[in-house]
């Protein structure tokens, strides 16, 4: 591991150099290195603007706006909060998950599915493929989806159109691309009708080819490089995720499974109700950011990874047939090791669950239940606490809420995947900075490493807010002595500006 | 068969100044001919987005904007690969690069309203200023769709993309 290279111990001696803002990730994110005169890196720290005010801005509402609200927090993957939400509500009302009527059960399902699906294709297509296919020193004007349109315009397209299908099954469910009313509270508020069901039926099988050609191709291209590949940021770590209770990979709700790095089980079925008896979250000085761990590891070692990387080593097999012949391939890669710790692996793996979400979709959609609206929400007796969780795409999302007796919500804690991942993150900077820029003079394409290293995790570093002429990138050069003596700016529109 | 007209606004409701887009639509919602207009809102522009400007005639895209100098600022676009990809958002002039990519032909005719925004915080209603700049963007777009012409819309251009 790399944490010596969390703080230097003499860091004012040292130059400074700054991303500020990462690019291609989700919200605010800044990398600082600090080199001695040889550019032998010292120290190297991924920073993330806390998601300060979630809390806040959930605490004083009714419980019942919460799915709605929670959308909110986040452009990237709104249903993913939407459905933790509705999980954790559906307990105020006294409604476990193994209670949920099926149709509904389903129906959320689908919905997740469908948000899996278009939040993977959008990150490997238009935020990654640029790096994979062109390499990740490649020159940064080819470093966009659009030179991937230009160059393989039939990948470019089909992930367009995956993106599209999620998306599709997301509006067919919930009635809006986005703010959709889809669970409630003990269920759901409507089924699908046979028209919208038949609608996205028409492409499903289409989205099954083009995912699994997606496969083959994030394989070729791993495969091309296997021993870069699978050192580039590669870090050994333990997993945690939700399971099924025969093993198999689980999006939506089952036991959390914790693996050690050399794959020993160290949790099985755990209820993630308690989650709070297995996970703290420690503050360091240096960031806004947590670092969560396992109680009985420490802090020391008993940070984990979640996400793809985390589901696909955990489980013991996905219950979809070309998605399990994938996960078989992408376990053999590596000589059968329990463990598959490459952090580029992140791209394999999620675009296996791409695969697996659309046979998964094709599934439902030929499942009556899904058209069945005669029983779509149960009810139970009221409690006043609810942990809702949910494999997210970038990994598992926990919201656990509190209500008094007028169903006003008291407390919100939120653990999100990102957060979860930031150890990870940070080591990972940290061994691509020692073991491919330590010592060299810095260049952009060199910087463009630590960035494809933060991106394989497709970080969510804020939420949904976004303004014209807003995150620019800057990149500041410092001497030893503390002075200043190269600045670029990167402005939104992408032009680059030498200001010194 | 896609309306002919689209407006695309796109923020997020609960992030202050950001809300002024879907703000605008929900606005302007009864007062359109639902046969020829179509409202869609997202929290952000995406490449998939591109396949919404199929067989339009007319496109407006609505979003906040801190660079705004004025209550709003209406422009005409054109396909720019602009390297906007700081973020998992794109630019509407991406938005329309990627169209002519994978169509192969020109997007239809699409033009931007900026509504300034002061203030995008989680949780934050619209500011004082916001408000005010809401209602002289919603007055100009009433009249942007009292007159569906490329000619018209195009004399109303207050600046450059």
């Amino acid at each position: 591991m790399y944490e010596n290279l969390e703080t230097a111990e003499n860091p004012d001696n040292l130059k400074r150099v700054v991303i500020d803002p990462v690019s291609r990730v989700e919200g605010h994110g800044k990398v600082t290195l600090l080199l001695d005169e040889n550019n032998k890196v010292k120290q190297a720290r991924l920073h993330i603007v806390e998601f300060r005010g979630f809390e806040r801005f959930i605490q004083g509402r009714p419980y019942w706006e919460l799915p709605v609200l929670v959308q909110r927090l986040c452009g990237i993957c709104p249903v993913s909060h939407h459905l933790a939400a509705a999980k954790a509500i559906d307990q105020l009302v006294g409604v476990d998950p193994e209670n949920l009527p099926p149709a509904a059960d389903k129906l959320r399902r689908l919905l997740h599915f469908g948000q899996v699906m278009q939040s993977h294709s959008l990150h490997f297509f238009h935020l990654s493929s640029p790096d994979l296919l062109f390499g990740f020193e490649s020159d940064i004007s080819k470093r966009h989806i659009l030179a991937v349109l230009e160059a393989h315009p039939d990948i470019g397209l089909q992930g367009v159109k995956l993106r599209k299908f999620g998306q599709e099954v997301i509006r067919m469910v919930s009635g809006k691309r986005i703010h959709g009313t889809g669970a409630i509270a003990g269920g759901m508020n409507k089924a699908l009708t046979k028209a919208e069901r038949d609608y996205l039926k028409a492409d499903v099988e289409q989205m099954i080819t083009w995912a699994d050609a997606a496969v083959a191709l994030i394989k070729k291209v791993h495969c091309s490089n296997l021993p870069y590949y699978d050192d580039f940021g590669t870090i050994a770590t333990n997993y945690l995720s939700l399971n099924k209770p025969n093993g198999a990979l689980e999006l939506y709700h089952g036991g959390i499974r914790v693996k050690d790095p050399q794959g020993k089980t160290l949790l099985e079925g755990f209820d993630y109700c308690d989650y709070n008896k297995i996970i703290h979250e420690e503050v360091r000085p240096w960031t806004y950011m947590k670092f969560p761990y396992l109680t009985d590891i420490g802090k020391e070692d008993g940070w984990y990874r979640v996400g793809p990387l985390a589901r696909i080593n955990n489980c013991d097999f996905i219950d979809t047939p070309l998605a399990e012949k994938a996960r078989v391939e992408f376990k053999q890669h590596g000589g059968g090791q329990a463990m598959v710790h490459s952090t580029l692996a992140f791209h394999w793996t999620r675009l296996i669950e791409v695969l697996h979400c659309a046979e998964s979709i094709k599934q439902l959609l030929d499942d009556p239940d899904i058209l069945d609206s005669s029983n779509l929400v149960a009810q139970g007796e009221k409690r006043f606490s609810g942990v809702g969780v949910i494999e997210a795409p970038r990994g598992t999302l926990f919201h656990h809420y509190e209500v008094d007796d007028n169903d006003i919500v008291t407390k919100a804690n939120l653990i999100v995947s990102t957060t979860s991942n930031n150890m990870g993150m940070n080591e990972s900077v940290r061994q691509v900075a020692a073991e491919y820029l330590s010592g060299q003079e810095l260049t952009e394409p060199l910087l463009n490493n630590l960035e494809v290293a933060i991106r394989a995790y497709d970080p969510c570093l804020s939420c949904a807010t976004h303004a014209v002429g807003k995150m620019p990138l800057q990149v500041e050069l410092v001497n030893a002595e503390g002075d200043l003596i190269n600045k670029v700016m990167k402005h939104s529109d992408g032009q680059l500006e030498k200001l010194i | 068969m896609n309306k002919a007209i689209l407006i695309f606004g796109y923020g997020n409701l609960s992030r202050g100044d950001d809300a002024l887009a879907p703000l605008l639509l929900e606005k302007i919602e009864a007062e359109i001919d639902v046969n020829k207009v179509e409202i869609l809102t997202d929290f952000q522009l995406q490449i998939e987005h591109a396949l919404d400007l199929e067989d339009r005639q007319l496109v407006l895209f609505v979003d906040a904007s801190v660079a705004c100098e004025s209550a709003f600022d209406f422009c005409e676009l054109q396909p720019s690969r602009d390297k906007s990809y700081t973020t998992h958002a794109m630019s509407p002039a991406s938005v329309l690069q990627v169209y002519q990519s994978i169509k192969k032909t020109a997007p239809p005719p699409c033009f931007l309203l900026s509504i300034q925004g002061l203030s995008f915080e989680l949780g934050e209603s619209l500011t004082t200023q916001a408000q005010q700049n809401l209602q002289q963007a919603l007055e100009f777009t009433e009249q942007l769709l009292k007159h569906p012409e490329l000619k018209y819309w195009q004399a109303q251009v207050t600046g450059s993309a």
